[in-house]
């Protein structure tokens, strides 16, 4: 009963701002074509939340630790793309061939930067305290988002940087039902979906995702079996630097914009979408970083953008609070 | 790892001068420099002010301290109860509400200024009270949780307090126009802090706020010793070193986490009334994230839950950041030809720092007893292996 209840609530709860906005724009428009540009954009926004909570929930399946550097790692990424452009030669005029396998290359550097730089936080930062109270790791994953933080500062400086926009993001591309397509929808959609479909699959099939799922279930029987835990914990640290270092890419050519303190934001907003999905649940991750999408979509175009992390921190606490497993979730030890 | 037993017979009483404990006769002989310390000094000269700053870090770090040194209870927006405090003074002591006149307590030249102008010593009390409930609100939701989680609902709170700052300049949330906190251009000037039978504050006589800011964290440090060695103290250590044992034993662990949390904001709250006087405004822009990080280094460098590891740890940080950084380090840089301010890496260099601790020496700078033997045995660690290897 409870179960039903918290779970319903927490489904009403997520459906109060597109119900309440969606019967606003019937009675002032006549149709829905406002609210579903605003699920489409918070869609294609979500695909790259859903790609940052993707890191976070890998890791605190594994290890229950929440890494806060994700969210910075993230911004990283998005700087070595935004870098990686000038380098590769793309300017707004290449066009076919040569700017999608350019993209492609980028895409490989930065999800390649930053699964190595994740994998290498893990062996300096968390991998000594595995045995420390739990508030040590915690902390030195807060130091070092701070770290990430003042990289990213000290490599493109203080302010807003423009990202050249190589994709025209904004142009439409097509049109159903009143919702124009962008050229920025499409790259989020073509990107995420082959990268969810290969990591659920490699996850759910593979012999070193199968080990993972193992040691996120019981590290010392994994040991017992003759699974290297250890490397088994790195590989989950380079899984989710890979998706970090895709999301920055898309996240620099969809926003058109870095900055060195978007990882933060970024950061909270993916942890909430892995919460809401039941952190430590790979599907419950996409689904929330979906459904965070679209909610901060809407925040932003109808309440206002400086609102928007008000706002889905507030979620954030009465997702905690009413329901900490989350809507697909196991009943962790954390939230019991 | 070490049995019981040779723990035992390893166990080291603390080093004694005399009768008296070697902490507390260092503590004692650096509270009776503190006290002197402002006559060798310029009344108006910048270490009076980076002392004063320092002082009521201290107060904060303190209140902190009892959160998650005391309780461990994770707490990453502490942020949220310095701006509570801070605003609270920026409304009560400034004419920011021009169209209210009261006037109770305050020097006559204040009495013709409109606004609402109350004497420091009374939003003291005000603050305090209003950051203890605001603590025990942010502290309800988390009862249920554990560990991290609490961690990030504490975090949400305090980005929900900065972003209500940053944003209420039209309405909050979308509602209402009123102008409640002006933004980043922050509430200013705000009043002065008046204490009857002492010199009047200014900015260029500095000796009274280092002297009230002295006092005031010497009452917070004398209530923390009390605190800790009382039995709510016990309780909250209990709790932090195994919370199911803590109820078993009867601890109301409702009543006393909350009281943690309220008490600990109080002591923000307090803070953040002298501070916002102090610095003469209170905008949105010092109440980031990066501030809470910041209270928390200083009681992790010192060592958590250990009082003067905590008081040496927020003047040690606050002296890095108010002087060591911005004067002396700061054209290292371009002196040996880079091209980049060393400012703004403050927050970088205490990222570094919180890694370092824990992973080099995550008992802090002065340890608590307790907490040294955990660190040292893995004891209180959750995971089944150092169980094991501490059994075996």
């Amino acid at each position: 009963m409870r179960e039903i209840v918290s779970k319903y609530g927490l489904i009403t709860i997520l459906a109060l701002l597109p119900v309440f906005y969606g019967i606003k724009d019937l009675s002032d428009d006549g149709d829905l074509s406002r609210l579903a540009t605003n699920i489409k954009d918070g869609l294609s926004n979500g695909a790259i939340w859903a790609l940052i909570a993707v890191g976070y929930t890998l890791v605190y399946g594994i290890i229950e630790l929440i890494n806060f550097a994700h969210g910075d790692l993230f911004m990283l990424g998005s700087f070595v793309g935004f870098s990686m452009i000038g380098t590769v030669g793309l300017t707004t005029e290449s066009g076919g061939l040569a700017l999608i396998f350019g993209l492609l290359v980028i895409l490989l550097v930065s999800m390649v930067a930053c699964g190595t730089l994740n994998t290498m936080i893990e062996r300096v930062a968390y991998r000594p305290l595995r045995s420390a109270p739990k508030l040590a790791p915690l902390i030195t994953a807060v130091g070092f988002s701070f770290i990430l933080q003042n990289v990213g500062l000290l490599w493109l400086g203080g302010g807003h940087r423009g990202v050249p926009d190589l994709i025209e993001s904004q142009e439409r591309l097509f049109t159903i039902f009143g919702v124009p397509i962008t050229h920025g929808d499409v790259l989020a959609l073509v990107v995420t979906v082959p990268l969810f479909i290969v990591l659920l699959n490699f996850i759910n099939f593979s012999r070193i995702g199968r080990a993972m799922r193992a040691t996120a279930q019981d590290p010392q029987a994994a040991r017992l079996m003759g699974i290297n835990v250890d490397t088994t914990i790195a590989f989950t640290f380079l899984l989710g630097g890979l998706m970090a270092g895709a999301a920055g890419l898309i996240y620099a050519l969809y926003q058109t914009d870095v900055w060195f303190f978007a990882g933060f934001t970024a950061g909270l907003i993916a942890f909430t979408s892995a919460v809401m999905g039941g952190i430590g649940n790979l599907k419950g991750a996409i689904l929330g970083g979906l459904i965070i999408g679209i909610i901060q979509q809407i925040s932003d175009n109808r309440i206002g953008t400086e609102w928007t992390p008000a706002i889905v921190f507030g979620y954030l606490v009465l997702i905690l609070v009413f329901r900490p497993q989350g809507l697909i979730g196991e009943q962790t030890r954390e939230a019991g | 790892m070490s049995t019981l037993a040779t723990r035992a017979r390893t166990f080291k009483p603390p080093s004694k001068v005399g009768k008296y404990e070697l902490s507390t006769v260092v503590g004692a002989v650096a509270i009776g420099v503190a006290i002197v310390l402002p006559f060798f000094y310029d009344s108006g000269s910048g270490f009076m002010n980076d002392a004063t700053v320092a002082l009521v870090y201290v107060v904060m770090a303190l209140g902190l301290n009892i959160v998650v040194g005391f309780a461990g209870l994770l707490d990453l927006g502490y942020v949220a109860f310095f701006a509570i405090g801070a605003y609270t003074m920026g409304w009560f002591g400034s004419s920011w509400f021009s169209s209210r006149n009261v006037h109770i307590g305050v020097s006559e030249q204040l009495t013709n200024l409109p606004g609402i102008h109350i004497n420091w010593l009374l939003i003291l009390p005000l603050a305090a009270i209003f950051a203890a409930v605001m603590g025990a609100i942010l502290g309800f939701p988390t009862l249920r949780l554990r560990g991290d989680y609490i961690a990030i609902v504490t975090l949400a709170f305090g980005e929900i307090i900065g972003r209500i700052a940053v944003n209420s300049d039209e309405g909050v949330f979308g509602f209402g126009d009123f102008n409640l906190t002006n933004g980043r251009a922050g509430i200013t000037p705000v009043d002065k802090i008046d204490v009857p039978l002492v010199d009047q504050f200014t900015t260029l006589n500095l000796r009274p706020w280092y002297w009230t800011a002295l006092a005031f964290a010497l009452v917070v440090l004398f209530i923390n010793f009390r605190l800790r060695d009382s039995r709510i103290g016990r309780a909250w250590i209990a709790i932090r070193e195994d919370e199911v044992a803590a109820i078993s034993m009867g601890i109301p662990t409702v009543r006393v986490k909350l009281l943690a949390y309220a008490l600990g904001a109080a002591m923000g709250g307090m803070a953040g009334t002298f501070l916002g006087s102090f610095y003469n405004t209170v905008n949105a822009d010092q109440f980031e994230f990066s501030f809470s990080i910041f209270v928390l280094a200083m009681i992790i460098l010192g060592g958590l839950g250990s009082i003067w590891g905590v008081v040496l740890g927020a003047v040690v940080l606050s002296f890095i950041n108010t002087n060591l950084i911005p004067d002396v380090l700061n054209d290292v840089p371009s002196k040996i030809g880079l091209d980049f301010d060393l400012t703004e890496l403050g927050f970088g260099i205490f990222g570094f720092l919180l890694v370092i601790m824990m992973v080099l020496r995550p008992q802090g700078l002065i340890p608590e007893r307790r907490h040294q033997v955990e660190f040292e045995e893995g004891i209180g660690a959750s995971d089944v292996e150092t169980v094991v290897e501490t059994r075996g």
